[in-house]
């Protein structure tokens, strides 16, 4: 994790200070840290060398400045370079002016090809209000037409298929007559999972490719694939010529240096990250963010957006005046508790935070339905409690936990709860440092 | 020696006809000999390489660097790398070992024992035996436990029901329900979206109505992470272990061979929400090599017990630590 490379280099170059400058032996000695910490997040071997050659060169010289300690220059380099090899700008798909668009899926088996054929289908026909079809060329494993048929309809995609009987080549190209007779925007055709050193089904890939002459190829890469990343990419580069890599499975804690490996040795952008179980959890990628998770930075960047959309300044002014006066109501929390669900689980968002990656709060579990009994109980309130918790006694109290369908002993603890709460805001207040970890367990 | 099926698990009796001696030789011969083809590609362009320089010249810095790095490539991950190399290292300053050839075996000894991890066996003799299959989405848990079914009806002649408790996945069911057909078992199933749990129950319910040898429950890939899943997957155990007080007797974890370091993180949190029994290390035909399953034997002690390395119903095989040292290292 970040903090720990971040505390290991401080470690290691903490007496650099007095000399002024760094040696070569400082670098060689941070450059083991930075080596470590890129193989356990499955950079391939190859591609962590070349990356701190050059980050080696660019340390050797930096002058010891008074604003940066040696490890934080160290650091910001590591930071600078590994963004810019993960490629600035996030891309996109290009359409093409002649519709269909036609994009092509590849990937080994269980890298969610499917999956993310029913999602990118969604994504562009929700965004770009394109109408999407989907073609189901997967013969091979079981079902994987039947699941095709059941993701690409709840996506609101037309899905194109022929059972599993039929050549998957003639079905695309099938399929492509159809996209274009119903007048559709784009056509994702959906490939079965195949090992690139799988002869006969890589040629079959070329000839899908031949035939629906695809737009876009991409290619879907688990997140936490390890050094075979490269080969699997060399590999379909070849044959499928891929113009972007979807990462899948990145709401997972693995590191994904995956991506910073085929981005490497391919040069082609990642486009979109596959972020959860729904269809809707897909994303645009975003390079400069997926540089700091390999490193471990946390995704600082993703959650700071996410936060903005929820809380407007004007609504953060009027909270932070309630905090101060110590008018926070029940109310006031029922809407901060609902804007906060709408970002995602709490645990996704735990783990953006930097510096809880690794700490017990990230491992923290939030039980989602607990969250579900206390809004129902705030729900079962009269506004007027909700401003005076204090008055929730007696048979209030058993009002409010059938209207819930809580008990209460639940009523009372939330009670208790957000009294301390708001102790603890009062200590803000006044300066004291509140054991955040306490607050969110509820004790 | 490659062991078989016969080895791989435990069983009352004899079960009807096991070969006899040779030819239950020959056939783990032709096994060896499927594996080293399907693993071909991968050896030509990679370990000819590695193996050839791996030991070459003076044992220096740069030998032991080499070693790593043919290690690391194969995702033992560098802590478990790291303490190989130097066992090695150490050796070989005591002098005990002379020469790349004692060298390489004893690093294949080394890679052998760190697999060696554990109850390695499979044991059927509870009647009926259940058997939970989990793992991270698109691992091959399905396509695993179809040839698993396989193998136990028609090579050790069984009877076997499978649950299909993938309740979430679309057409995970029907997907087992092939393999169900082909393997000719009974396929339990619940309505799509239905609850695992009751899937589960009605699974061992019918197993145990129909007098079935081993019961095999199917769950719903997930990421180790959704902590809502996992509690789900800790309810099936449940269920099951109410049902019958000492099952599920085994508790099997697809790991892909492509997965990198996550996968110690995939078998730690699996392992805490079920318990985890064995590994079964899907995928080894591509050129990933697997040596993650090296890195959860050395710091979780949880055995590999299967090996998936082709999509063929023979594709499924029991693990044997020796080739499995020999082929992250040799051609």
């Amino acid at each position: 994790m970040f903090d720990s490379l971040s505390e290991k280099l401080q470690g290691t170059l903490a007496g650099v200070r007095q000399r002024g400058a760094l040696t070569e032996d400082d670098i060689n000695k941070a450059m083991r840290e930075i080596r470590l910490a890129l193989l356990e997040a499955d950079v391939n071997f190859k591609v962590v060398k070349q990356f701190t050659s050059s980050v080696k060169e660019r340390a050797l010289g930096i002058e010891i400045t008074k604003q940066l300690n040696p490890g934080q220059q160290v650091i910001k380099i590591v930071n600078e370079e590994l963004t810019a090899l993960m490629g600035g700008q996030s891309a996109g798909i290009t359409f093409s002016p002649r519709p269909p668009t036609v994009i092509l899926m590849a990937g080994l088996q269980g890298s969610g090809k499917t999956t993310a054929t029913a999602k990118l289908a969604k994504l562009l026909s929700e965004q770009n209000g394109s109408s999407v079809a989907v073609a189901a060329c997967d013969v091979y494993r079981p079902a994987a037409v039947d699941q095709l048929i059941k993701v690409g309809a709840q996506a609101g995609a037309t899905v194109y298929e022929r059972g599993t009987d039929a050549d998957p080549v003639d079905i695309a190209g099938w399929a492509l007559d159809q996209a274009k007779r119903d007048g559709k925007d784009v056509l994702i055709v959906d490939t079965s999972g195949r090992l690139h050193v799988d002869q006969a089904l890589m040629a079959e890939l070329a000839n899908i490719k031949k035939r629906v002459r695809p737009h876009v190829v991409l290619l879907v890469v688990d997140a936490m694939t390890g050094q075979d990343a490269v080969n699997v990419a060399e590999q379909f580069a070849e044959v499928a010529q891929f113009d972007g890599v979807i990462l899948s499975k990145l709401d997972g804690d693995a590191r994904g240096g995956a991506a910073l490996s085929v981005k490497a040795v391919t040069g082609k952008p990642i486009l979109f990250a596959s972020t959860g179980e729904k269809l809707g959890d897909f994303e645009k990628f975003h390079p400069d963010r997926m540089a700091q998770r390999i490193l471990g930075m946390g995704d600082v960047l993703s959650f700071i957006e996410k936060a903005e959309q929820q809380v407007d300044q004007d609504e953060a002014k009027e909270l932070e005046r309630k905090l101060r006066k110590n008018q926070f109501t029940l109310e006031d929390f029922l809407d901060q508790l609902k804007k906060i669900r709408k970002m995602g689980p709490l645990t996704s968002l735990l783990g953006m935070i930097p510096g809880l990656a690794g700490h017990q709060l990230s491992k923290m579990n939030v039980d989602e339905k607990e969250l579900d009994r206390v809004e129902a109980m705030i729900l079962s309130m009269t506004p007027y409690e909700r401003r005076h918790p204090e008055l929730i006694k007696g048979s209030r109290r058993l009002r409010i936990a059938k209207g819930s369908g809580t008990t209460v002993q639940q009523v009372n603890q939330l009670v208790k709860q957000f009294d301390q709460m708001r102790k603890v805001m009062r200590g803000i207040q006044q300066g004291k440092m509140p054991d955040l970890g306490q607050i969110m367990r509820g004790r | 020696m490659a062991r078989d099926w016969y080895d791989l698990f435990l069983l009352d009796q004899a079960p009807p006809e096991v070969p006899a001696e040779p030819e239950r030789e020959e056939k783990r011969r032709g096994f060896f000999k499927r594996l080293r083809e399907n693993m071909k590609k991968t050896r030509e362009a990679l370990t000819a390489e590695v193996q050839a320089t791996l030991f070459e010249g003076d044992l220096d810095e740069e030998t032991w660097e080499r070693l790593e790095e043919a290690l690391i490539y194969a995702d033992v991950g560098a802590a478990t790398t790291a303490q190989v190399v130097e066992e090695l290292e150490r050796e070989a300053e005591d002098g005990n070992l002379v020469g790349g050839e004692a060298l390489s075996n004893r690093l294949a000894e080394l890679l052998a024992q760190l697999a060696r991890t554990g109850d390695d066996k499979i044991d059927l003799r509870p009647d009926p035996t259940v058997i939970l299959v989990v793992g991270v989405n698109g691992t091959g848990k399905t396509t695993t436990i179809g040839k698993l079914a396989w193998h136990l009806r028609n090579t050790l002649q069984l009877q076997v029901v499978v649950g299909a408790a993938d309740t979430f996945r679309a057409a995970a069911v029907e997907q087992l329900e092939r393999w169900g057909e082909r393997a000719g078992v009974d396929v339990v199933k619940g309505p799509e979206g239905s609850d695992p749990g009751a899937v589960a129950f009605d699974a061992i319910a019918r197993g145990r109505e129909r007098g079935a040898d081993v019961i095999i429950i199917d769950t719903a890939g997930r990421l180790h992470t959704q902590t809502n899943l996992m509690d789900e997957l800790t309810k099936v155990r449940r269920v099951i272990s109410k049902q019958m007080p000492d099952a599920p007797h085994e508790t099997l974890m697809t790991v892909d061979a492509t997965t990198g370091q996550n996968g110690v993180r995939q078998a730690k949190l699996f392992g805490e929400a079920v318990g985890v029994t064995g590994i079964i290390l899907t995928k080894l035909d591509g050129t990933a090599k697997g040596g993650i399953a090296l890195a959860i034997a050395n710091e979780l002690n949880i055995p590999v017990k299967l090996i998936g390395i082709g999509e063929q119903l023979e594709d499924l095989r029991p693990f044997d630590p020796d080739d499995f040292a020999k082929a992250l290292l040799t051609a």
